[in-house]
């Protein structure tokens, strides 16, 4: 998201970049940029003069940096401001005493609720929990039925009858706490906040629910209305956070800006697709290194943890090093991956895409890895075991077999070769030539991982620096031996 | 291809070798079961107030929004002569702006009024300008060519009222005793074609739909296979939200339309439905379904909250796509025909 946004910074700082020192004529001209680029992005106009006057202070305040050019500064305070919007860290979600932990859910219609509902009990399953469905929503047809199906899917209890919304919230609630579910989610009805009657109602179902948690499902897509939407229901609902849902659709997403800004509470969950998996906590530091286009490697990482199968990933990987990896393991591994979710998702994630690549990425045809299944499917155990021995004829058999042609079946031997001869270099210690901004990318990884608690460079010049500095501001004081712990305490533990 | 492959096997290498060094390093630090053991259950109910800027922008803004109607009053009594003070021009900025019309479409008014002066005031000036930009054939086609169905197709991003906004239609002309067959194109949302049912059984209209997972157009196939058999005067067709800014959703749309237009199909309207809460992503799900489907209207839902749906402005102006219906609320007969005077005095006013 914010694509466009870093974009306009980008080019912001390079015409600055050649200049010596920041006039106020600079600064002025600076922050007009940043303006237009926020309203583009569809921040809410006062939290943008908010944003705007809070920038400019910053910038005013502090001596000019020896070390940083005048347009690294504007970018410097413009990324560090995004991170205070954003909320600094996130908020770390706890569950009650005695349980269940209750969850309510509401938004405008259409905003993505029920979906989110089922992707939220999605994400308490994978935390070791035994979350709980309630659909309050009576109002849209099927509403009830669109969540039974989304909690067979993700093998969640789902109830409802045809009371009322406040009836079924609280005799939900009550068989939760039957049958000893530990988190219950509400899915509400989607309504206008300036409806007065069924605002009433929802404040019913809360009050009959008490739920620790509730959040605004807000669409990223959202324009300057995002403002009232977000400041109605925390009037009615006092809301503890926000979930934005439809990341995906655009680069701008200034919604979260807005909503953030005005509500005073955390983003606390993204959805950036349409699948399951494709959602997560939102991280306020990553996605303001984000938004200056410095990629997501944390995230990623985290999300392969989460979904993949740690077993699975050993076994194949320790062939992959000794070298002896077969086709087998890449198709394990390629269904590993695609657990993860989308894959023009899990690329967009990736540090240094370059503009064109984020591009391709949102094209990126899950269907082509099924085609690249059906090929290794199509042959037989000991080709895959060595592709060396498939001669033309044996091609020819496989494209036929797997519906595609010959030309793809040698693109995807020639790329196993390539990549088996990406994985002995890795494992001998060096950094392959990758493509485009993918060497950066593998840098960038190898810094997330083993150089984590080492000394970075600072500034900002490095592609790494942003999302160093935006650790650096969630967590002042940091020093090298507690960021060397840093993963692990991310991500909630494991159960596994 | 190539670039999604390479990047799924760095991705795999990478994370493979992230995650190796990571397990490791945790089982070293403290085994997970422990770890989980060790968290307190605490309940939690209020997050910690943050001392950042919010609260300045909250009081700021609730003082503005409360005069930002009465000063675009006072602006519009104020009938100008020469040239316009920077309060002025400030606050006609703020309005349109706060109505989603867009950066683009806001400085072309400014700068005419900069320019030009305001000569009938300020506002009837605005005014003017937002009413030209809405000057498009605004009539819906209901028939096809002798022998053919006439379609509807229904398009546009998750979640803006697609299946709605079918039913209200249909309702519409089952009322006018035409013979409705609705076609459940939305074979990915989970219940998407209940929805369509309830719909259909609530306005007594005929529904061809498949299960979960379907070839949307052959489910449009069918619906128009029906309605030729069984003489039905229109089909609305459903399709899946989706998102703007992946060619192979849209590819995936434009074979819908193209399978809904041959014989003895005809797809007479492509209405891509837009959420009026939008702001400038609008633009682009317009640009986009338009070069997808061949968009020939807009339906503008959801103007009955308080967002004003402005981006509207923009996308006629822009590409040339005016809006024909506007849906005002959940009640089945809350689609009504768009009428850009009202429209736009809602914009300023409001």
């Amino acid at each position: 998201m914010f694509d466009a946004l870093s974009d306009r910074l980008e080019r912001l700082g390079s015409s600055l970049r050649s200049k010596g020192r920041l006039t106020d004529a600079d600064l002025d001209e600076a922050l007009l940029e940043v303006r237009s680029a926020l309203l583009e992005a569809d921040v809410e106009l006062g939290v943008v003069k908010a944003f705007l006057d809070a920038v400019r202070e910053r910038l005013s305040g502090t001596a000019l940096s020896q070390s940083l050019s005048p347009g690294q500064q504007v970018i410097k305070a413009v990324h560090e401001q995004l991170i205070e919007v954003l909320g600094g860290a996130p908020l770390k979600v706890t569950y009650a005493s005695k349980p269940p932990t209750v969850i309510l859910l509401a938004g405008l219609q259409g905003a993505g609720k029920t979906t989110t509902a089922a992707k939220l009990a999605s994400w308490f399953k994978q935390q070791g929990r035994n979350p709980y469905l309630i659909a309050a929503d009576l109002q849209r047809p099927a509403a009830v039925e669109q969540l039974r199906v989304l909690g067979a899917q993700i093998g969640v209890d789902v109830f409802s009858d045809t009371s009322n919304p406040v009836k079924v919230a609280k005799r939900g609630l009550a068989e939760a706490t039957r049958i000893g579910r530990d988190v219950v989610i509400i899915d509400t009805a989607g309504r206008l906040a300036i409806d007065k009657e069924l605002m009433k109602e929802v404040r019913s179902i809360s009050d009959a629910t008490s739920p620790h948690y509730t959040f605004l499902v807000i669409d990223a897509v959202t324009g300057q209305d995002a403002v009232l939407t977000a400041r109605s229901f925390h009037e009615t609902l006092a809301l503890s956070g926000i979930i934005v849902t439809k990341l995906d659709y655009d680069a701008r997403g200034g919604a979260v800006l807005s909503a953030r800004g005005v509500v005073g509470k955390p983003v606390v969950f993204a959805s950036t697709g349409e699948k399951i998996a494709d959602f997560d906590l939102f991280h306020p530091d990553r996605m303001a290194s984000r938004i200056l286009g410095m990629g997501d490697m944390l995230s990623l990482i985290e999300q392969a943890e989460r979904t993949m199968d740690q077993d699975v990933l050993a076994e194949s990987s320790g062939r992959m090093l000794s070298g002896a990896f077969t086709l087998d393991d890449f198709m394990a591994q390629l269904n590993q991956v695609r657990k993860m979710g989308s894959m023009g998702g899990l690329m967009k994630l990736m540090p240094g895409m370059t503009k064109e690549m984020r591009q391709a990425a949102d094209n990126v045809d899950d269907g082509q890895l099924n085609r690249v299944e059906a090929i290794i499917k199509s042959m037989t155990p000991k080709e895959r075991r060595d592709p060396n021995i498939l001669d033309s004829s044996r091609r020819t058999r496989i494209a036929k077999g797997s519906g595609t042609s010959v030309n793809a079946v040698n693109q995807l031997i020639k790329q196993f070769g390539d990549m088996k001869k990406m994985m002995r270099q890795m494992s001998g210690g060096g950094m392959p030539n990758l493509p485009g901004g993918m060497g950066k990318m593998a840098q960038m990884a190898a810094k997330a991982s083993a150089a984590r608690g080492g000394d970075l460079p600072p500034g900002f010049e490095a592609l790494g620096a942003g999302m160093q500095s935006g650790a650096q501001a969630s967590r002042p004081g940091g020093g090298g031996k507690n960021k060397k712990k840093k993963g692990g305490r991310v991500t909630p533990p494991k159960q596994r | 291809m190539s670039i999604a492959l390479i990047a799924v096997a760095v991705l795999v290498v990478l994370l493979v070798l992230v995650s190796l060094r990571r397990r490791s390093r945790r089982q070293k630090v403290i085994a997970p079961q422990q770890a989980r053991k060790a968290m307190p259950d605490i309940l939690v109910k209020e997050v910690a107030p943050r001392p950042s800027i919010e609260h300045g922008a909250e009081l700021d803004l609730s003082q503005r929004l409360g005069s930002s109607r009465s000063i675009f009053e006072r602006v519009r009594s104020i009938a100008s002569t020469g040239s316009l003070s920077t309060e002025q021009i400030d606050t006609v900025e703020e309005v349109l702006l706060r109505s989603d019309v867009g950066v683009k479409v806001t400085n072309e008014i400014l700068q005419d009024l900069k320019t030009n002066g305001a000569p009938n005031g300020v506002a009837s000036t605005v005014r003017a300008a937002l009413l030209s930009s809405l000057g498009g054939d605004r009539s819906v086609t209901t028939s096809a060519d002798a022998g053919r169905v006439p379609v509807w197709l229904f398009v546009g991003v998750n979640g803006v009222g697609k299946t709605t906004t079918i039913g209200k239609l249909s309702q519409r002309f089952v009322s006018d005793g035409k013979k409705v067959v609705l076609a459940a194109g939305d074979t990915f949302r989970a219940a998407a074609s209940e929805q369509l049912q309830m719909w259909a059984e609530r306005t007594g209209a005929d529904i061809v739909r498949a299960g979960e997972g379907a070839d949307p157009s052959s489910v449009v196939h069918d619906a128009i296979g029906r309605a030729s058999a069984r003489k039905s005067d229109i089909v609305l067709a459903d399709t899946a939200g989706r998102r703007a800014n992946s060619s192979n959703l849209l590819d995936e749309l434009s074979k819908v339309r193209r399978v809904a237009d041959r014989d003895p199909g005809q797809v007479v309207e492509t209405f891509m439905v837009l959420d009026a809460t939008t702001g400038q992503n609008a633009l682009t799900q317009a640009r986009e379904f338009l070069g997808a489907a061949s968009v020939t209207g807009i339906v503008l839902t959801k103007l009955d909250g308080t967002a004003r749906g402005g981006i509207v402005v923009a996308i006629e102006r822009e590409l040339g796509i005016p809006v024909k219906f506007v849906g005002v609320g959940e009640g089945v007969q809350d689609l009504i025909v768009f009428e850009p005077v009202a429209f736009v005095d809602s914009l300023l006013d409001a």
